[in-house]
């Protein structure tokens, strides 16, 4: 059995080697492809090993924001809340290290404070859920409820202060490095893989996909689709306290004010560029990797080529509207 | 008699070559209430939609208000004085009652602004002409459904509609709000509208409307006055029978006999869950089909959905082997099986598999630890992929690639997977091709021979009379009686169906 469907695959795979690299299928890869020539060509100093590191630590937390994101699109639904959440979780970390209860026992205390955040983030995706799949308020208005007062609340609990650290084995999450490359990029890559697998191999998975393609099709047979759409908030928003912990100890720095600011757009477009459609039942993870990616080369393309922060901003929507429209072309 | 103020003579419209209506005709006087009834697709829609300029007819005359009319927009028809109230009402919720009366029509001040104080006054003028007395000026969503329905027909009258028409206009209402809007229908009628009156709800219409229109299959096949007529006659004239020959058919037959020796799978007795469905009462036994027969309307999905736990009953109660059901989930695990009617909406994943379609129901019972078992999942496939000569490239080929015959047979080949005890189907071959619907019902035989139950809804008196041991009869959400195989000719069922209910309990 296995044998004749990896024969499939195959066939598939290698239907158009060379004739189908049309510019409708692989639209994305051919603007990536496009943008890291233009790089090599004008961007000084891009093949260094150094700007690998810089892009790769960058990329990791919107890659992993993206991917959450992506399984809420999938149910048809939006999370706005991400970067409200990574600023709770943000703010958290440090206080519960700095307490004095985690400076009597640092082992125990970042433990705590990697433990908590996530914990508190998750509660957040129940909130979440249980708004959308049990109050039925529209996903776009029950995760803003978040987005305006998460936020508060990490300001509220840091009394709007900057909290500074040194805290080396908490900050291995955002500066450690494995085989060269920033920790956070592997933890990405890894979770990427994970939530692919579980898309494409689990109850879960496949309950997701249902949902989010026909609702009412999907609990006529069986489908439990609150439990699915609450686990699914409850994911995305693990994986934005996940994300806000790394932002913090990328800077050894916590400021609830600009932590994950304007996350939730670069998650959404990263899903969107990535495949992702609004209208439900497909959770291309992966994509949203290629999204993130993409997203973050154009604006390290940008800024390293002298191109102010408000002059950037509107290129890159420009290449954004570009690449979703390649994507969603490739697919009629 | 005066000239009618709305006459339709021969009209045709063909949708890719299908024939929707053929030389049919509506003729509607001022000042009165007219019926359009007839079954699903006999073209009672599409006339409606001719007549308002959304559809653009083949051939045919269309003469109103004494002119020929050359309606090509819904907008030029509401101008023309041609209103349309529809189920679903396309109002603004969020906006106040006037402003839903008059939009696009806004009254003008002399300085060109909108002149609100008249406009108000005016709306409050209309509806409380129907008996409504509300805040004009609060949002529409304030208001229940039934209210919404007026302001839509104060909508129409301010536009001085010579002609309304209301498409089910009942099917949310209350027996109160039915009452409140025949209340305003005569006023309407008494100040000189003409009412198009479309419901399958036959005792409406007597309470109601004057003349009734009949139609089948895209004619018109008859026009009546309703004090002139019955209910049987009706029925009959929609069914395509004379009334005199359902007369004949003799009622000796009817009583459930047969053997029903089977182990009792389901029992629902005495079941109500809305208006629609208001007393349902059926056995279904190992090895034998129950069939549903009924008039649109009459409550065959509504008794379906309440079977299988989608709907709560609000009383009565539904037994699969002695235990309650009283959600999907629940009658799924009870080893229920629902295919529903509506194949899009409420059957296939459009973007999923046919693999992941077929097993979507059994998944559980594929997975451990919550992990597919795709190597058991593909056999699975493969073998109904077979035993149901499903047609698809490959299993992971998209389903809404497939036919409507080939997407039918997943959604079927999804419940058998389960290995129900019990399959519900709901027009399980409505909408496929000829040869499709022969091995689906072949399918069908073949799942009960092997001593399971199925609950058959048809609209195909063919198919019931062939198909099903026993065909349980529903009349306006209750089974009123039961007719059993065999023997049961399709007289005897349209005698069954068209019947009104018996004073006496039946059996």
């Amino acid at each position: 059995m296995s044998r004749e469907r990896s024969s499939a695959e195959r066939g598939v795979l290698l239907q158009n080697p060379l004739s189908g690299i049309s510019l409708r299928r692989h639209g994305g890869l051919i603007a990536l492809a496009l943008l890291l020539l233009f790089n090599i060509v004008f961007t000084r100093n891009f093949l260094h090993m150094q700007t690998l590191f810089v892009n790769v630590s960058q990329v990791a937390t919107i890659a992993i924001v993206a991917v959450g994101m992506t399984l809420v699109i999938a149910t048809r639904g939006v999370d706005l809340s991400v970067g409200a959440v990574m600023a709770l979780a943000g703010a958290l970390a440090p206080l519960i290290f700095m307490s004095s209860f985690g400076r009597a026992n640092p082992g125990l205390g970042v433990a705590l404070a990697i433990i908590v955040p996530l914990l508190v983030a998750a509660a957040c995706g129940l909130f979440n859920g249980v708004l959308v799949a049990f109050l039925n308020v529209q996903p776009i208005i029950a995760t803003l409820i978040l987005f305006i007062s998460g936020r508060g609340i990490a300001l509220v609990l840091t009394n709007g202060n900057l909290q500074t650290f040194s805290n080396p084995i908490f900050s291995f999450l955002g500066t450690g490095r494995i085989l060269g490359l920033p920790f956070q990029g592997w933890l990405a890559l890894a979770i990427a893989l994970f939530f692919a697998w579980l898309v494409a191999r689990t109850l879960y998975g496949r309950y997701l996909l249902a949902v989010g393609g026909n609702e009412t099709a999907a609990g006529l047979a069986g489908v439990p689709v609150r439990t699915v759409k609450i686990a699914t908030y409850v994911i995305s928003a693990s994986l934005a306290g996940l994300a806000g912990l790394i932002v913090v100890a990328i800077n050894s720095a916590s400021d609830a004010a600009r932590i994950g600011n304007l996350m939730e757009l670069d998650a959404i477009a990263a899903a969107v560029v990535g495949g992702a459609v609004l209208s439900g039942g497909r959770a291309p993870i992966l994509g949203a990797i290629f999204g993130a990616v993409f997203i973050q080369l154009v604006r390290y393309t940008l800024l390293a080529n002298g191109f102010s922060d408000e002059v950037a901003l509107i290129i890159k929507a420009a290449i954004i509207v570009f690449a979703v429209y390649l994507q969603q072309a490739s697919r009629e | 008699m005066t000239t009618p103020l709305l006459r339709m003579t021969g009209i045709s419209k063909a949708f890719n070559g299908v024939p929707a209506l053929a030389r049919a005709e509506l003729a509607v006087d001022r000042g009165e209430v007219h019926a359009i009834v007839g079954q699903n697709g006999a073209g009672k829609s599409t006339l409606i939609k001719i007549l308002t300029g959304v559809y653009q007819r083949d051939e045919g005359e269309i003469a109103f208000d004494g002119a020929p009319s050359t309606i090509a927009s819904p907008r030029e028809a509401q101008e023309r004085g041609v209103s349309t109230i529809y189920q679903e009402l396309n109002l603004v919720p969020l906006r106040s009652v006037t402003e839903n009366v008059v939009l696009g029509y806004e009254p003008r001040t002399r300085w060109g602004t909108i002149d609100w104080r008249g406009a108000h006054r005016r709306t409050g003028e209309i509806l409380s002409r129907f008996g409504v007395d509300i805040d004009v000026k609060a949002p529409l969503a304030t208001y229940p459904t039934a209210i919404q329905q007026l302001v839509a027909i104060a909508r129409a009258v301010s536009l001085n509609a010579k002609l309304v028409i209301m498409d089910e206009p009942t099917s949310s209402l209350d027996e109160r709000e039915v009452e409140v809007l025949f209340g305003v229908i005569r006023e309407l009628k008494n100040s000189g509208t003409s009412i198009l009156y479309v419901s399958h709800f036959l005792d409406e219409l007597f309470e109601i409307c004057d003349r009734v229109t009949i139609m089948r299959d895209g004619r018109t096949v008859g026009v009546a006055n309703i004090a002139e007529t019955t209910k049987l006659d009706l029925i009959a004239a929609m069914l395509g029978r004379s009334a005199a020959e359902i007369q004949t058919a003799g009622m000796t037959e009817l009583a459930a006999t047969g053997d029903r020796s089977g182990e009792l799978l389901l029992e629902a007795e005495g079941v109500a869950t809305n208006r629609r469905l208001r007393n349902l009462s059926l056995k279904v036994r190992r090895g034998e089909i129950v069939g549903l027969a009924g008039l649109l309307g009459s409550g065959r999905t509504e008794a379906a959905r309440a079977i299988f736990g989608c709907d709560k009953p609000t009383a009565g109660r539904v037994a699969m082997k002695g235990t309650a059901i009283d959600c999907p989930r629940t009658a799924i695990s009870r080893g229920i099986g629902y295919l529903t009617e509506d194949r899009k909406a409420e059957g296939i994943v459009p973007e999923l598999s046919v693999r992941e379609n077929m097993t979507l129901a059994l998944l559980p019972q594929l997975s451990r630890m919550g992990l597919v078992d795709k190597a058991r999942e593909r056999e699975i496939v493969e073998r109904f992929i077979r035993s149901l000569g499903i047609k698809a490239a490959h299993m992971d080929q998209k389903v809404s690639e497939l036919s409507g015959g080939n997407q039918q047979k997943v959604l079927l080949g999804r419940w058998l997977a389960i290995q129900p005890a019990l399959l519900i189907l709901d027009e399980p071959t409505r909408g496929v091709d000829v040869g499709a619907k022969l091995e689906i019902q072949a399918i069908i035989r073949r799942y009960v021979d092997e001593g399971c139950g199925v609950i058959l809804i048809s609209s195909e008196f063919q198919e019931l009379i062939e198909g099903a041991d026993e065909i349980v009869v529903l009349q306006e959400g209750e089974s009123v009686r039961t007719v059993s195989n065999p023997g049961v000719t399709e007289d005897m069922l349209v005698h069954a169906i068209a019947q009104p209910k018996a004073k006496e309990v039946d059996a």
